[in-house]
């Protein structure tokens, strides 16, 4: 067993964390956020460019360094760490995995795009009725011809105002829920009859209500996988956001004890309360639970569905409830100043927070652990 | 012993509840239901009726314009409003400073001060805590020296709620620097309007402006309007933070929460059937409300105890660490039940932003409810700090 990241691993962890050293301290990450975009979009081109990092979790084939879900793990925790805003999420995880899996001429022109930053995707999977079943889908691709007309209305798609891309999941036959009939696209984000109304979200990211109507779309967006794609491109993205956790989490813990040895009340550091020592302590335990469920969950990616789908949501209900912990606590040991936007423990919180709900509650995963590990 | 109200409450309680649906205005009533932000004015027209009723201090002396109610009226009247969703009344005039000046006042600041708290003329405001002085209070710095028949006042207050309304704030400030801290520090009355004084917003996480930094430099305040002896203002202090964490536990506007909670539960779906169906969620839901009624009991046994002469102790305490632990459980069972549309964010809703809400209508407050309900375990006394009260004023450690 070795549980300790290669050279090339390193690497990576280490170039990206001291690019967004650079351009993520918490001023620039503000103002980027209040920029008409909500973002930098010379960053995440740098990322792809400069630093060559997009090209990480892909395959050789692909133009990629033959890298996977460890690597994406690596990118998301540094990410987690700075709270970024980058669409690595969507784009390389979620868009660039689908792709991966369901491979054919679709993947071979789009992951080089990717990997160039010249391709953002965004992941429009949810609906309003839907909550976080993937096969509840009202959107409606109805085959015409060669190609297909996509109807429907998906809700909070992350990134959507970035997108050059929406990989949409749809339903090609089958009653509302039934899993067979659902589908995934790519398509380009202009497409005539697509509209979106966009907002930010309160963890600083963009997203947007995407309408589609009668979209015409051709044969070729479809990537063949049908819903075990889309579950295990989920799974793998469920993954990806423990990851950034596990980088959120530990970051919550530090800050927090650095302002408890500066905050002063009645004459010393308030870390010299035990109570607030004893309750660091336990914050530090959670967050270690974070990150050893972050790579596990990861670990067991490639496993059979089955397996893989029990070991993610194990690991997300657990990462779910930690950060709970870890967020709440932070909040409170800090006192007024932590329900500010003042300083920086109150952004983590509310990334953190959304990451909770993020691809299912704790309650969603727990149930879908039991139904596997312990079939009635 | 009888728990069940007498045929005189359950006759207070209809004559309260049919003033309520008589005279609460439905404009309120629309944006409390879509939980927008509140405007000086939304609080103050409520306001304004209840004092013409002569129901807007139900807790003072009749003497100074209370109501004479039995504290069992008193809290079938707290339940009755917010069953109805009535605006919670602005705390910092009529259940903190007000007391305090029929309490410790003189004749004149009684006259002068107590009418326009009743009426709603003055909007006040609480200016205790500084940068440097959180939980231990006592170590404020804000400084007031003599001269001639004025004070003259230099520091800095944070954390000042809804400061930028105010007309009048009752301000900690330490008037000797040579004895044991509690023991030079003097409760005074500001006007807001006073020349040096600055109010600047502090944002906080769900983007309200609720809470301020108040700065004051060389501003002069007449003599005349310290409350009690120089020097001892720690005794009004403390009066009003007993006073402050009474109504704290927020029983009745829990409940209320809780039903809403059942409400949106039932109307959101999950697959075929509501969510409240869902064990899960149904589970929390249930332990919520067996939490709250263990503390409305807890608070029913404080109230009993105060009707037959005793004052809120250090019991109160445990109204304020369940009753703030509750509320903020209640804002996390909501932002639950709003599934991915708990993220979508616009600083405008509600504040004439007739932009529509995304997702359900109920939905676009959670996160930010969510957010900024971990307060409640902070102001008013840490519950830190309120478990140092019980374990050193209770358990005797
Ligand atoms: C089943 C069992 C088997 C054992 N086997 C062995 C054995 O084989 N050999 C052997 O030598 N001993 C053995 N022990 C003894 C064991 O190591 C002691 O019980 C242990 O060290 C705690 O000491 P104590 O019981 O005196 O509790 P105390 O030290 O009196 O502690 C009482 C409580 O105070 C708390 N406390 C104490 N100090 C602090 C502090 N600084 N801050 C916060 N809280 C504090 C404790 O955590 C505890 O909750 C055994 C004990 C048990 C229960
Ligand atoms: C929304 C909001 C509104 C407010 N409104 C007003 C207002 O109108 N007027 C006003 O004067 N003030 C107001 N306050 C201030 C409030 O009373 C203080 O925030 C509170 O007293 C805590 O102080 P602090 O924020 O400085 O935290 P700190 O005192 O710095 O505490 C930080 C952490 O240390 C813990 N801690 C501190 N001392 C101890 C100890 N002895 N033992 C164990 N743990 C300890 C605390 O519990 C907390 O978890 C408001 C605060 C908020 C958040």
């Amino acid at each position: 067993m070795d549980l300790s990241y290669n050279e090339t691993q390193g690497m990576l962890r280490e170039t990206l964390a001291r690019f967004l050293a650079d351009t993520y301290d918490f001023e620039s990450r503000k103002k980027m956020l209040a920029s008409p975009e909500g973002r930098d979009p010379g960053i995440w081109k740098a990322i792809a460019t400069e630093l060559g990092l997009t090209c990480a979790p892909f395959a050789e084939e692909h133009g990629g360094m033959g890298g996977g879900a460890l690597e994406n793990m690596i990118m998301m925790e540094e990410f987690g760490k700075v709270i970024a805003i980058e669409p690595w999420l969507q784009t390389v995880v979620i868009g660039g995995g689908a792709l991966k899996h369901a491979g054919g001429a679709l993947a071979e022109a789009t992951i080089p795009a990717i990997i160039s930053g010249d391709c953002v995707i965004a992941f429009a999977y949810a609906e309003p009725q839907g909550r976080y079943n993937l096969a509840d889908i009202g959107t409606t691709a109805k085959a015409d011809g060669a190609g297909y007309v996509l109807n429907g209305h998906k809700g909070v798609v992350y990134a959507a105002p970035w997108a050059t891309h929406l990989l949409v999941t749809a339903r090609t036959g089958g009653g509302r829920r039934d899993r067979a009939g659902v589908e995934l696209f790519l398509i380009e984000a202009n497409r005539p009859g697509i509209t979106r109304r966009d907002y930010p979200t309160v963890d600083g990211f963009m997203a947007s209500e995407v309408y589609f109507e009668n979209v015409a779309i051709p044969g070729e967006a479809l990537l063949t996988g049908g819903i075990e794609l889309i579950e295990r491109v989920v799974d793998e993205a469920t993954m990806a956001v423990c990851a950034e956790a596990s980088g959120i989490a530990r970051t919550m813990v530090n800050q927090t004890v650095e302002y408890t040895k500066q905050r002063k009340q009645f004459g010393q550091p308030i870390a010299k309360f035990q109570v607030l020592q004893h309750r660091m302590s336990d914050m530090f335990v959670e967050a270690e639970q974070v990150s050893s469920m972050a790579l596990m969950g990861t670990l067991k990616l490639d496993e059979a569905a089955e397996a893989r789908k029990a070991a993610v949501s194990m690991a997300k209900a657990k990462v779910g409830r930690s950060l709970k912990f870890v967020g709440q606590n932070a909040i409170q040991t800090h006192g007024g100043i932590g329900i500010t936007m003042e300083l920086a423990i109150g952004h983590y919180f509310k990334r953190g927070t959304m990451i909770e709900g993020q691809f299912g509650s704790i309650d969603h995963h727990l149930e879908r652990f039991e139904t596997l590990a312990y079939p009635a | 012993m009888d728990i069940d109200f007498s045929p005189e409450d359950l006759a207070f309680r209809d004559e309260v509840r049919t003033f309520i649906a008589e005279n609460y205005p439905a404009e309120l009533r629309g944006k409390q239901d879509e939980g927008d932000e509140l405007s000086k004015e939304d609080f103050l027209s409520w306001h304004r009726i209840l004092h013409k009723k002569g129901w807007v201090a139900p807790a003072w002396p009749v003497e100074y314009g209370g109501t004479g109610w039995t504290p069992t009226q008193r809290f079938i009247f707290s339940e009755e409003t917010a069953r109805a969703d009535c605006i919670r009344l602005m705390p910092f005039g009529l259940s903190m400073v007000g007391p305090v000046i029929y309490t410790f006042g003189t004749p004149e600041q009684k006259a002068k001060f107590l009418p326009r708290i009743l009426s709603g003329e003055d909007w006040w405001c609480q200016g205790y805590s500084e940068p440097g002085a959180g939980s231990d209070l006592a170590s404020l710095r804000t400084k007031a020296e003599r001269n001639g028949d004025h004070y003259v006042v230099n520091g800095q207050k944070t954390w000042t709620t809804m400061a930028q309304h105010a007309d009048w704030g009752f301000f900690l400030v330490r008037t000797n620097p040579d004895v044991k801290q509690q023991e030079g520090i003097s409760f005074l009355l500001i006007d807001m309007k006073t020349p040096g004084i600055e109010v600047r917003p502090i944002i906080t996480l769900g983007g309200e402006h609720e809470v301020n930094e108040v700065f004051l430099d060389n501003v002069r305040v007449p003599i005349e309007n310290r409350v009690y002896e120089e020097d001892k203002g720690w005794t009004c202090a403390k009066f009003l933070l007993a006073h402050e964490r009474t109504g704290i536990a927020g029983v009745a506007g829990s409940k209320r929460g809780i039903e809403k909670i059942k409400a949106i539960a039932t109307a959101e779906m999950d697959g075929d059937k509501p969510l409240l169906s869902n064990p899960f969620f149904r589970r929390k839901v249930a332990e919520l409300e067996m939490d709250l009624t263990a503390l409305e009991y807890t608070e029913l046994r404080t109230l009993a105890g105060e009707a037959a002469g005793k004052g809120p102790g250090p019991e109160s305490s445990v109204l304020k660490i369940k009753g703030s632990e509750i509320q903020q459980r209640i804002t996390d069972l909501a932002l639950e039940a709003a599934g991915h549309y708990g993220a979508p964010y616009f600083r405008g809703f509600g504040e004439g932003d007739n932009e529509h809400p995304i997702g359900p209508d109920w939905a676009h407050r959670t996160a930010p409810s969510y957010f900024n309900m971990r307060k409640t375990t902070i102001y008013g006394g840490s519950n830190e700090v309120q478990r140092g009260i019980i374990a050193k004023m209770v358990l005797g450690l």
